[in-house]
């Protein structure tokens, strides 16, 4: 990634978090003529949380997909297909409706453990240089099994609205939560980018296949397990507080290698500035489609990103064929 | 004068028992043996690949105890899969073995890599493709050279060009070369020494020529030298 590239993403990054701040911008500035106090709250109570939760939760999707995709060394390997969000949800929701813990550092733990749980099965099934089809299955295998404890979790739980309760947060929010949360999402995901930044070299080396980064002197085992315990720890601290979102993982690390002349592990630092930034724009479209009410942003990128998705597995067959 | 390389002692469970060897500077050993007689075991226990237990010195320095920056100029190690899963440049991949940018230069020169240096390497022929990854082991100078099947996938003018740059490098820059080969005539032309391995063991270490005509090679592969050519013993 050049300099040039770097500027525009940050400038993008800077134009898209005050957007998300400001916009719809008349009804702010009505209030600020009126109370600027409430205008202030308004400002800093519940924009500034959902602004800055999109680009964290955004960046950890994009960065954990990079180097889940560099681990696996698959451009379909991500959060979601590889259940990892799936399976951060079910231990949220069996930490909140089975055992009765609501706390955010409870939630956090119980998700962080499902993304674990969700990676070691994945690992454990399809095997750390998986085909893509293999990869998939078991991806998708593991999601449906984590969905289906997820609603079997939700049914049994004392409380008759837990369904209710949790259909907003399964589908993915930004919307009302405290500073509070979202340092509790927060803190945990610049942890992963910070420390996943510093598996940039290795990552890249594993382009050239495990037994040469290992005669490069590159720990394989430990990489993987690195690698495994981070994204666990990014994605299931965000899915803890704002729900389960998809495809933001999948697409921002395509994008990102296109910046880095395909380097697997270099993509990791852009993915993360543009699944922020595809997440703050989704939660935008959101917030300002003309349907009379805000949409759960999980919609949003899974209509915007399942078509990608089926363009990305014709494109594979495509190159495949020819 | 110390050996350049010292193994001692190198095992992997099932597939390498107890085997020792060591390398002068400027040295190319072949190493020859049927399929499943551990030959890449041998190089991947050198390499550190898959936890081999034994000893391992590289002018005195064990590379286990010294991080990448210092072990990519120790050793190198070219695997006989050619498989790579990201479409990387050509001269991205090369680089990426952490060769500076004036080796990575003359090496793509010395493997005539120049017209297609900035192309992606899954647009390349099988060839191509495997003297992009043979630059990439060469291209950061390591003292010691582990070759797994490097003219395989080359045609012949390659394969003669390929053995012949690696003696004429070895002999001007004092690197040393183990390879794994499955052409006796090539091993026994460019090999200073032939290695004969068997069950995960050398059988005859020595001078090509001798080990050539000599009793193992009969009894491990079941040929035998007629003339200039190879029968299988009847």
């Amino acid at each position: 990634m050049n300099r040039t590239t770097a500027a525009l993403l940050t400038l993008a990054l800077a134009i898209a978090f005050l957007a998300s701040l400001l916009l719809p911008w008349a009804s702010l500035l009505d209030l600020f003529g009126e109370d600027r106090e409430l205008a202030t709250a308004l400002l800093v109570e519940l924009r500034l949380p959902r602004a800055a939760l999109a680009l964290i939760y955004g960046a950890t999707l994009g960065a954990s997909g990079a180097a889940i995709q560099a681990l696996f060394a698959n451009p379909l390997a991500s959060p979601d297909l590889t259940g990892t969000t799936s399976g951060a949800a079910l231990g949220a929701v069996v930490t909140a409706y089975l055992l009765g813990f609501t706390a955010p550092i409870a939630l956090s733990i119980g998700a962080v453990a499902g993304a674990l749980g969700a990676l070691a099965l994945l690992l454990a099934l399809a095997g750390p240089r998986a085909e893509t089809a293999t990869l998939l299955l078991s991806g998708l295998a593991i999601s449906a099994l984590a969905g289906a404890l997820t609603t079997l979790a939700l049914a049994l739980a004392p409380s008759p609205f837990a369904f209710y309760d949790a259909y907003d947060w399964l589908m993915g929010s930004l919307v009302d939560r405290s500073l509070a949360q979202t340092a509790f999402a927060a803190l945990p995901a610049l942890l992963t980018m910070i420390l996943l930044l510093r598996l940039v070299r290795p990552l890249d080396r594993l382009a050239l296949g495990e037994d040469v980064a290992q005669s490069l002197g590159h720990d394989v085992g430990a990489l993987r397990l690195q690698v495994v315990c981070l994204t666990a720890l990014g994605v299931g601290a965000c899915v803890a507080i704002c729900g389960a979102i998809g495809f933001i993982g999948l697409v921002a690390p395509i994008f990102g290698r296109r910046l880095t002349g395909g380097h697997p592990g270099r993509a990791i630092l852009p993915a993360a500035a543009i699944g922020a930034l595809l997440l703050t724009a989704a939660d935008l479209v959101a917030r300002t489609a003309p349907l009379g009410r805000t949409l759960p942003i999980g919609v949003v990128t899974a209509l915007l990103g399942a078509p990608f998705f089926l363009w990305l597995v014709a494109h594979m067959r495509w190159r495949l064929q020819s | 004068m110390n050996p350049m390389l010292e193994a001692r002692a190198l095992s992997l469970p099932d597939r390498l028992h107890d085997v020792s060897l060591t390398l002068k500077t400027g040295e190319l050993a072949c190493l020859i043996g049927p399929n499943g007689s551990g030959k890449t075991s041998l190089l991947h226990a050198i390499a550190g690949i898959g936890a081999p237990s034994g000893e391992v010195r590289i002018d005195g320095i064990a590379p286990r105890t010294v991080g990448p920056t210092e072990r990519i100029r120790l050793l190198s190690f070219l695997p006989a899969t050619r498989e790579l899963r990201w479409p990387l440049l050509v001269r991205d991949l090369i680089l990426l073995g952490g060769a500076n940018s004036d080796e990575v230069a003359g090496t793509i020169a010395a493997l005539e890599l120049g017209p297609v240096a900035e192309r992606r390497i899954d647009r390349l022929s099988t060839g191509e493709r495997s003297r992009v990854l043979i630059a990439r082991a060469l291209a950061p100078r390591p003292r010691l050279l582990l070759l797994d099947e490097p003219t395989a996938n080359l045609d012949p003018l390659w394969q003669i060009r390929l053995m012949t740059l690696l003696k004429a490098r070895l002999g001007a820059t004092g690197q040393a070369a183990l390879v794994a080969i499955h052409d006796l005539d090539a091993a026994a032309r460019y090999g200073d020494r032939i290695i004969v391995m068997d069950e995960g063991r050398i059988v005859a270490d020595g001078d090509p020529a001798a080990i050539l005509d000599g009793p193992q090679v009969r009894q491990v592969f079941g040929i035998e030298r007629a003339g200039n050519e190879w029968r299988p013993v009847v």
